[in-house]
C-alpha cells in the first residue's frame, strides 16, 4: 500500500513520464480513499497549467490590440 | 531593393508601429525578468537579452504584429539561455544538495506522520476553482515571488522542465544528473511551489473555504 509521501512522488513523476499500469492502479486505490492526496493531485495539475499560462503570457498576444 | 516587401515599402518610414521603442522596451522588460529567474544573474540576464533582441531584429524578418515578434525573440532567448545553462552545468554540481534545498526537504518531511501519511493540519487543501486566480495580476506576483524563493538549482531544473519544456531525459542530460535525481528535484520544486501558493494565496484570505 502506498503512503501519502509515496503518492506525492508518483504524482510528480506522472507529470514527467507515463506511469505503468501497476503504478496507476496503486495510485487510484490510494486516491479513492485519501482526500489530501486528491487535493495534492489537483494542485499538481494546476501548477502545470500555471506554468503553461505563464509562458503563453510571455510569448503571446495579450497586449496586442 | 525591396522586392516582395512592397507592403512595407509603401510607407515613408520603414519603422513599424509595434517596433516602437516603447513596444520593444516592454518586450525587453519581460525578457529580462524571465532570464533573471532562469539564470539568477542580473548581468548575464541583461547580456543574453540584448543578444537575443539584436539577433531577432537584425534578422530582418517581417513580423505580423507584436506578438509574432515576441514569440520569435523568446524562441531565440530560450536557445541562448539553454546554451548558458549548458556552460554553467560544467562548473556547478546540480546534484549536490545545497543548504536551502536540504531545509526545504526537511520541511517537506514534517508534513507527514511516522507512517508517512499526512498530518491532519498539513493535508493539502482544496483550492476550489483555482483558474479564477489566473485572471488576477496579484496571483502572478505571488507566483513570481514563489519561484524566486525556490533554491537556485531546484528552480533551474523546474524551469527547464516546465517553462522551456524540455523532456525530463533532456534535462538530466544537459545538467548531467541521473533520472532519479531529476525526479527528486522536480518533486521538491513542485511541492515547494505548491506550499508557497497555498500559504500565500489560497489560504491568504483569497477565498472563503
Amino acid at each position: 500500500m502506498l503512503s501519502c509521501k509515496d503518492v506525492t512522488r508518483k504524482l510528480s513523476e506522472s507529470l514527467d513520464r507515463e506511469l505503468t499500469l501497476a503504478e496507476r492502479l496503486q495510485l487510484e486505490m490510494h486516491l479513492a480513499m485519501c482526500q489530501g492526496c486528491r487535493n495534492f493531485k489537483k494542485q499538481m495539475g494546476f501548477l502545470r497549467l500555471v506554468c503553461r499560462r505563464y509562458m503563453a503570457g510571455k510569448t503571446s498576444s495579450d497586449s496586442d490590440t | 531593393m525591396l522586392g516582395c516587401n512592397e507592403r512595407v515599402g509603401k510607407m515613408s518610414d520603414p519603422q513599424l508601429p509595434w517596433m516602437s521603442d516603447e513596444a520593444i522596451g516592454a518586450i525587453r522588460r519581460d525578457m529580462i525578468k524571465f532570464a533573471r529567474l532562469q539564470l539568477r544573474d542580473a548581468t548575464m540576464a541583461e547580456d543574453v537579452v540584448q543578444e537575443a533582441l539584436v539577433a531577432a531584429l537584425a534578422n530582418g524578418q517581417e513580423f505580423a504584429g507584436r506578438s509574432a515578434l515576441k514569440t520569435w525573440v523568446f524562441a531565440i532567448l530560450r536557445n541562448k539561455i539553454v546554451d548558458l545553462i549548458r556552460l554553467q552545468s560544467r562548473t556547478t554540481n546540480v546534484s549536490a544538495l545545497a543548504p536551502d534545498e536540504e531545509s526545504l526537504d526537511q520541511s517537506f518531511e514534517t508534513l507527514f506522520k511516522g507512517n508517512d501519511h499526512w498530518r491532519p493540519e498539513d493535508r493539502p487543501t482544496n483550492w476550489g476553482d483555482p483558474e479564477e486566480a489566473l485572471r488576477q495580476q496579484r496571483f502572478w506576483d505571488v507566483f513570481d515571488a514563489c519561484l524566486k524563493h525556490l533554491p537556485e538549482n531546484t528552480a533551474r531544473v523546474f524551469m527547464m522542465r516546465e517553462f522551456l519544456e524540455f523532456e525530463t531525459a533532456e534535462v538530466c542530460r544537459e545538467l548531467r544528473i541521473t533520472v532519479s535525481n531529476c525526479n527528486v528535484i522536480l518533486h521538491r520544486a513542485r511541492n515547494g511551489l505548491r506550499r508557497c501558493l497555498e500559504k500565500n494565496w489560497f489560504l491568504g484570505g483569497q477565498q472563503a473555504c
